[in-house]
């Protein structure tokens, strides 16, 4: 490779990442400016912003307390159990051998077996009926094996499904699920998750709407700019840019507005909340906004507001034209 | 440079405002273009910008058929051309710099390119001064040489200028067409539309005139350009 040729393939190379330095402080000031027009009108921008902050802070505090309560019925895991009681002909070899079965599967996470005499001891011990006892001949009591459900995914059908197969294998009397209730309480939280989702979908339509028709305001008030700009030789995405950075910008805001709404309704929240856990001897208190929750609630309002602008702008930036 | 065949164009149903235009301006060459208003002089500009297309024959542009490209393409198109306008057409919530710069960052040229480039461009019009003021604050012949800066400031090949000594007295059309000269005598190609006679005959430059759309004088040619 001659020399001449080298120098030249540098220079192109030279030029091509100088383009790119162009094209990148380009996109800063197109930032910047976009940026300075929202803040040059204070009061109509935070309209915008309001509108989309509160229609992000609904979902995102709902979405939160659902997450607090998710958190607060996973303690309750710990109290969920099925007891099996035992036929009486069952033997304590036998009842220990299913016990042990049963550890195996993955949707019990352990066991424990009480024998016809362990339970007989327990019972004297805490009812207080041990007289009574004594007078029978035989032990009435079954054995029991206690089995922990693993409810890491709680869907009530494959609990229900779980307890009937328990029930039907031949040493098993009766299957019983001692605190159906936590089932019930997960099947709630399934119900309010969805309402939740489906609150958010309509609401993040209404921000898209919002903010595409703050931009449509905007590219109407800048027409002249426009068609004078592309009467210079600027190619629609040139002339698309500012006004989807202003988008961009207005759903940025628009969640640190929810944020911050959010975060006041967990300060105003926080002392009637520890009062109740106070009552039910809890020790449960709200947590705040996590690190994920901050960047989701940003991330998406400010795709929000990209996506309003460019709904906006893919259908009124091609009816501005020179004429 | 610019090379019009056979050019009809008609709005909808009306009837033609061009009717059989055929001219062609070689590179390098400055003409102007003249006739009542009405005439079809802003048609004829339209359609060299692409704002416009012709409704029967065709308008070349750089080698260019501007019949034949894309709507895409049309923004490269006027980047190669300079256009002044009548009423500036500048914007007013911005500085002259930065109304002047802005061809360069449609071009994405570098920061340090376009500084240099457009205190260039207003030394040459004289307002290097004023980089920093709106243009709203400057004068009629001042905001027409702020229009003049910018359609120069990308270092076009072409320069259209659409009534560009409108509202202007003698004195200050005289300076605007001096800058026109200049500018052609380093090798631009210009057009100027102008319905200032009085301005054309104290320059002796080719003629095109049009009347209701027909072009009754041409002092350009029409042949087929090699």
């Amino acid at each position: 490779m001659s020399r001449q040729r080298q120098n030249r393939r540098k220079s192109h190379a030279q030029q091509s990442s100088s383009r790119l330095q162009a094209y990148l402080s380009h996109h800063r000031e197109v930032a910047a400016f976009s940026l300075g027009k929202l803040l040059k009108a204070p009061v109509a921008s935070f309209m915008t912003i309001a509108v989309i902050g509160i229609a992000l802070a609904l979902p995102g505090a709902f979405y939160h307390f659902l997450k607090n309560a998710q958190a607060v019925s996973q303690s309750w895991d710990d109290s969920a159990q099925i007891s099996l009681y035992l036929s009486h002909d069952t033997s304590d070899e036998q009842g220990k051998a299913i016990a042990a079965a049963l550890t195996g599967r993955a949707e019990i996470i352990s066991t424990r077996y009480i024998s016809q005499s362990e339970a007989l001891a327990e019972f004297k011990q805490h009812s207080g009926f041990g007289g009574i006892l004594d007078a029978l001949s035989t032990n009435p009591l079954p054995g029991v094996i206690i089995a922990k459900p693993n409810l890491s995914r709680p869907r009530s059908t494959q609990l229900t499904h779980l307890i009937s197969e328990l029930e039907r294998m031949p040493a098993v009397e009766l299957a019983v699920f001692d605190t159906e209730w936590v089932a019930r309480m997960y099947a709630i939280l399934d119900v309010v998750q969805s309402v939740i989702a489906i609150v958010a979908g309509l609401l993040c339509l209404a921000v898209l709407l919002a903010v595409g028709n703050t931009i449509r305001l905007d590219i109407l008030a800048r027409k002249e700019e426009i068609i004078v700009i592309k009467l210079i030789g600027a190619s629609d995405a040139f002339v698309r840019r500012p006004f989807l950075y202003g988008g961009f910008w207005y759903g940025l805001f628009g969640g640190l507005f929810a944020i911050l709404l959010i975060s006041l309704a967990l300060i105003l929240l926080e002392g009637p909340i520890q009062t109740l856990a106070k009552l039910y001897n809890s020790e449960f208190s709200l947590r705040i906004l996590s690190p994920a929750m901050l960047l989701t609630l940003l991330g998406s309002s400010s795709l929000l507001g990209l996506l309003g602008a460019w709904l906006a702008v893919s259908r009124h930036l091609a009816q501005i034209k020179p004429s | 440079m610019i090379y019009f065949e056979h050019v009809s164009k008609r709005y909808g149903q009306q009837k033609d405002t061009l009717t059989d235009v055929n001219f062609h301006l070689p590179m390098g060459e400055m003409a102007f273009l003249t006739g009542h208003s009405g005439a079809g002089k802003s048609t004829l500009l339209k359609l060299i910008t692409g704002i416009e297309f012709t409704s029967r024959g065709q308008v070349t542009v750089n080698g260019a058929n501007l019949s034949r490209i894309k709507t895409s393409q049309v923004p490269a198109l006027r980047r190669q051309m300079g256009i002044v306008f009548q009423n500036h057409q500048l914007l007013y919530d911005r500085s002259v710099f930065d109304n002047v710069a802005l061809p360069l960052k449609i071009a994405g040229y570098h920061f340090s390119e376009i500084e240099r480039r457009v205190r260039a461009a207003l030394d040459k019009v004289g307002l290097l001064r004023k980089e920093k003021v709106n243009p709203v604050t400057l004068s009629g012949g001042e905001q027409q040489r702020v229009g003049i800066a910018r359609a120069v400031v990308n270092r076009p090949l072409l320069l259209l200028a659409d009534e560009p000594t409108g509202n202007l007295d003698p004195e200050l059309s005289n300076e605007i067409m001096t800058l026109f000269r200049q500018f052609n005598a380093v090798g631009v190609t210009v057009l100027i539309a102008t319905h200032d006679l009085s301005l054309i005959q104290q320059l002796n430059y080719p003629r095109l005139t049009l009347e209701q759309g027909r072009l009754i004088r041409n002092e350009l040619g029409s042949e087929r350009p090699q």
